[in-house]
């Protein structure tokens, strides 16, 4: 798999987008970050990504403050170059746009450049619709796909429309509602290790309606909430394929689904 | 706190809770019951996120003068001939209700639905002394029969079927016909509305709580769809109120604001059946209504949450919206939470009341979807609050050693991005090999919590950093 | 140091504030005095005979009964067949409402008896302070005239409401309750009524007729 075409020379009228690949995509499925890539270079944008680790999420909602704040300096030294920062995760975008200003109530400074940084992060499909106006993507997907709402996205950044217009522009695809698509599928980060039992039942519930749409691919636009639902449906033995809405809208699904093994794989 | 918690038992709890499969079933009807009838409701009135802002602001402003909101309903209830009582805590409520109900020669007592009275766990303490007090709330009679505590704010019985409560019945009711048919709700219905009737007559004092108390009136309000709160109010002679602080509003107006939402957000009603503003005692001009009116409010830890972040939650009206939404809620229901309120405003509200030491689970045991926050007719930023306990955890050395010391090493690398990227790297180029033949593991060390109930979903390998700097160093902008 | 003094000296050192000050004192004060208003819905802003239909359509939502008569002498009637139609014996408990006292019960065969309910009646008919249309409710307020018991104790309730009564909102009414009592006071009870006694208790099942009316049906006087 490969890009689809060299990066375009910067112009400087296209937007220069930092690219915020979150921890998750960095580490787990790269793939994404490169579809996103591609998304935001036909978009016309040039993309750059950092050196980067972690929003500080995680250390957020452990209620450690100071480990936050050290992160989000840190996030906010790293991408205050650039004119847009993107991340295809509403969680870790919703984090910075919603949740760092708050963390630096005390620091007018910080503060200011806070509030700079969450103006200009967005969540990857939010960007390309709300932001570039982007109503279509070059890319074929055949069959049917239903679509899971991550929390974060959805209540705090109101991803719902966005990614759900550009699917409609995919050619061969269709969408199917499964029931409670805007419900959580019971991840919530440390959640799902400390109070196991709890998450279980609730991605338990999520799998039930995933599978009772009958697509046979679910797509989400947070790797945390996708890994979930992913090892949930492998591990019942239910055939569904698993993916990150930003494959798909770049038309690059030639990697494995998340959790599906690699023999299986056209290379 | 003599109500019993065993919120510190919550992960317990919540795995009972889980594998019952009766329980399990009952919980169901809460995600249909209630959701979209709130969701159609708000649709239905163009107006309903205004007045959500509006209420908002209400309950802002009330809570910060509140003393002095207070101070003004007190005058006007005793100007309406009332008496206004005030307890510390719960000890000194139940003292102020027992000596109420023992100078009008109480034997036996009937009570509205009030979640204040299960907070200071009243029943238990009339009962000790020699006073029956009867729920009269259809949900509530069912739970005290079980000597249970409510499972919901508004639905205290959601955890139950009908089945259940035939068998309830069926034991307590004696006097009646053992071979009576009832397979039916509308005959479990009818048998309480008969056998609870004549408690109603019986009764000497009636206990309510109250949703809202105006200032501008000395007014308290309460909202059922029953009449059983006013049952219990206008036929004994004695009419005791039970409220905490912060049911305080200034105005008709402004509980008319309050109102439009509450029933909404609750069980999607326009408004609930009855909404009874009752003042002072009956007067000279009445035929009916009870003779002797008192208030009794009470603090019990919550002027300690003003000026705090937690005044926020000072703010909620008890519709369980939350709750109604919340997917925790649904997976273990509310006895789970293990003490009197469940829920997403429960594990906010009760760490507050019986200290995060105890309740230190319930704003932990929250996948922060934000749907509570979401559908609050207040606005109060429930996920927000129970972050900030969790911060007052940490401060405090509250949170789990190994939490803590997982948290440390991640933060560790984190914090470090150069040493991040070569580890990262390392321990994926691993984990992405050990996984290239399934593309998952069912079991991996430390994680047993994931793996437990799900695969874990093996990493490609590369890391994205690895292979942008691989593909990308020197050629992009 | 007492309870009360206790309570409030704990709110006012978590407020920050020690109940002298003028400007809260002011602000207070000005909110007790003016009673703003806040958010109307629209819905209910209309007049007239719209206003009616809208209160009428409410009313029904609410599942309780609706019915329309010229004026008040045909009340007695319309209850009586009310009655009848639901297979319910004439009989009919009210208050001394006046209203209701100069109506021709004479003229049925309803055996009519007044004051307040001891727990045992099937019927009964309550005159209302007004009515609202926004959310389709009955405005009552206690008094000899209109017991409260009436309007919790017996199976089926009858409220008569006047048309000219019927408000377009709870604000409304506030106001004529303000001028009927005074700004500030009350009547002992008002109770908003918005459709017949009902529990969702077991099992979520919505049943009607839980403690209070089963049945609740409305007389609108047009005259």
């Amino acid at each position: 798999m490969s890009m689809s075409a060299a990066p375009s020379p910067a112009r400087p009228e296209k937007p220069r987008v930092g690219l915020f690949v979150t921890c998750l995509v960095d580490l787990m499925r790269p793939s994404v970050g490169f579809a996103a890539v591609k998304l935001l270079e036909n978009a016309g944008c040039v993309v750059h990504a950092p050196v980067q680790t972690c929003c500080g999420q995680p250390a957020y909602n452990s209620g450690d403050r100071g480990t936050t704040r050290d992160l989000a300096m840190q996030m906010i030294e790293a991408f205050q170059g650039y004119d847009y920062v993107v991340a295809p995760s509403g969680s870790c975008a919703g984090m910075i746009k919603a949740h760092y200003p708050e963390l630096f109530e005390e620091d007018p400074n910080w503060r200011a450049r806070a509030d700079v940084l969450a103006a200009k992060t967005y969540e990857l499909t939010s960007f390309l619709v709300d932001v570039l106006g982007i109503t279509k993507v070059n890319a074929t997907f055949d069959g049917a796909v239903t679509y899971h709402d991550s929390c974060s996205g959805l209540r705090e950044l109101k991803v719902k429309t966005q990614p759900r217009r550009l699917l409609a522009s995919v050619e061969g695809l269709t969408l199917v509602e499964m029931q409670d698509s805007d419900v959580c599928c019971g991840f919530g980060g440390t959640f799902a290790v400390k109070y196991s039992d709890i998450s279980g039942a609730i991605v338990e519930a999520k799998a039930k309606n995933i599978e009772d749409s009958h697509a046979p691919t679910i797509l989400a636009g947070d790797l945390g909430c996708l890994m979930n639902m992913a090892g949930k449906l492998s591990r019942d033995g239910r055939p569904i394929q698993v993916r990150h809405v930003a494959e798909v809208l770049a038309g690059m699904t030639d990697e494995p689904p998340i959790g599906a093994a690699k023999a299986n794989a056209i290379k | 706190m003599t109500v019993h918690s065993t919120s510190p038992q919550f992960k317990q709890n919540a795995a009972r809770a889980l594998n019952d499969s009766q329980l399990q079933k009952a919980l169901g009807n809460v995600k249909q019951g209630f959701i979209d009838k709130r969701q159609m409701a708000a649709d239905k009135l163009p107006e309903f996120e205004a007045l959500r802002d509006s209420a908002r602001d209400i309950k802002n402003h009330t809570l910060e003068h509140l003393d002095l909101y207070l101070e003004a309903y007190e005058e006007k209830v005793k100007a309406s001939g009332g008496h206004v009582h005030f307890a510390r805590d719960a000890a000194e409520a139940r003292d102020i209700i027992l000596k109420i109900c023992r100078e009008t020669g109480a034997k036996t007592v009937t009570k509205g639905k009030s979640m204040i009275s299960e907070e200071i766990g009243i029943n238990h303490h009339l009962e000790a002394n020699g006073i029956t007090p009867v729920e009269t709330d259809l949900g509530e009679y069912i739970i005290q029969l079980r000597n249970e505590l409510p499972s919901h704010i508004i639905a205290p019985a959601v955890h139950l079927n009908a089945t259940q409560v035939e068998e309830d019945f069926r034991r307590v009711h004696t006097h009646l016909d053992a071979k009576r048919d009832l397979s039916e709700p509308v005959q479990l219905l009818t048998e309480a509305r008969a056998v609870l009737r004549e408690r109603f007559l019986a009764a000497d004092v009636g206990i309510t709580g109250a949703n809202f108390l105006v200032a501008e009136t000395g007014t308290s309000i309460i909202v059922t769809n029953e009449g059983n709160g006013d049952l219990t109010q206008i036929l004994p002679k004695t009419h005791i109120v039970l409220a905490s602080i912060e049911k305080l509003v200034p105005t008709l107006e402004d509980v008319s604001q309050l109102l439009r939402v509450l029933a909404r957000s609750a069980t999607g009603q326009e408004l609930s059946v009855y909404t009874t503003f009752s003042t002072g005692p009956r007067r000279s001009t009445d035929a009916d209504g009870p003779e002797n009116y008192h208030v009794v409010i009470l603090d019990n830890g919550r002027s300690s949450m003003l000026g705090t972040a937690f005044e926020e939650m000072l703010r909620c009206i008890r519709c369980g919206a939350c709750m109604n939404h919340c997917p925790v809620y649904h997976a273990v229901g509310g006895h789970a939470y293990g003490w009197v309120y469940p829920g997403p405003m429960g594990a906010v509200l009760t760490p507050s009341l019986i200290g995060v030491d105890k309740a230190g689970h319930l704003p932990n045991a929250s996948t922060f979807c934000g749907r509570c926050e979401s559908v609050c007719p207040v606005r109060i930023p429930l996920p927000k609050l129970m972050r900030h306990w969790r911060e007052r955890e940490f401060e405090r050395h509250l949170t789990p050693a190994t939490v803590r010391s997982g948290l440390q090493l991640w933060g560790f690398f984190a914090k470090r991005p150069d040493l991040y990227r070569f580890a990262t790297r390392a321990a994926m180029g691993v984990l992405g090999f050990a996984g290239r033949q399934r593309g998952r593991f069912s079991w991996l060390p430390m994680a047993k919590g994931w793996t437990q109930y799900r695969d874990f979903p093996a990493p490609q390998g590369e890391t994205f950093q690895q292979r942008w700097k691989r593909e990308r160093n020197g050629r992009a902008a | 140091m007492s309870a009360r003094d206790d309570v409030f000296g704990n709110i006012r050192r978590s407020l920050g504030v020690n109940g002298t000050e003028t400007i809260r004192r002011q602000m207070v004060q000005d909110r007790l005095e003016r009673s703003p208003k806040g958010v109307i819905p629209q819905r209910g802003q209309v007049s007239g005979e719209e206003r009616i239909a809208l209160f009428r359509t409410m009313v029904e939502t609410s599942l309780a009964t609706v019915t329309e008569v010229a004026s008040s002498a045909e009340v007695p009637q319309s209850i009586a067949l009310f009655l009848r139609n639901h297979n319910l014996p004439a009989t009919l408990r009210m208050g001394d409402d006046p209203r209701l006292n100069a109506m021709p019960w004479q003229d049925t065969t309803l055996e009519v008896a007044h004051g307040p309910s001891e727990g045992r009646d099937l019927n009964a008919v309550s005159h209302a302070f007004g009515g609202i249309a926004e959310s389709g409710t009955l405005a009552m307020v206690s008094s000899a005239d209109n017991p409260s018991t009436l309007n919790f104790l017996p199976d089926n309730h009858i409220i008569v409401v006047s048309a000219k009564d019927i408000a377009s909102d709870y604000e409304s009414v506030w106001n004529r309750v303000r001028f009927a009592y005074g700004k500030g006071s009350m009547p002992r009870t008002v109770n908003w009524i918005t459709g017949p006694s009902r529990s969702g208790d077991i099992e979520q099942t919505l049943l009607l007729g839980a403690h209070g009316p089963r049945r609740l049906h409305v007389v609108v006087v047009r005259e």
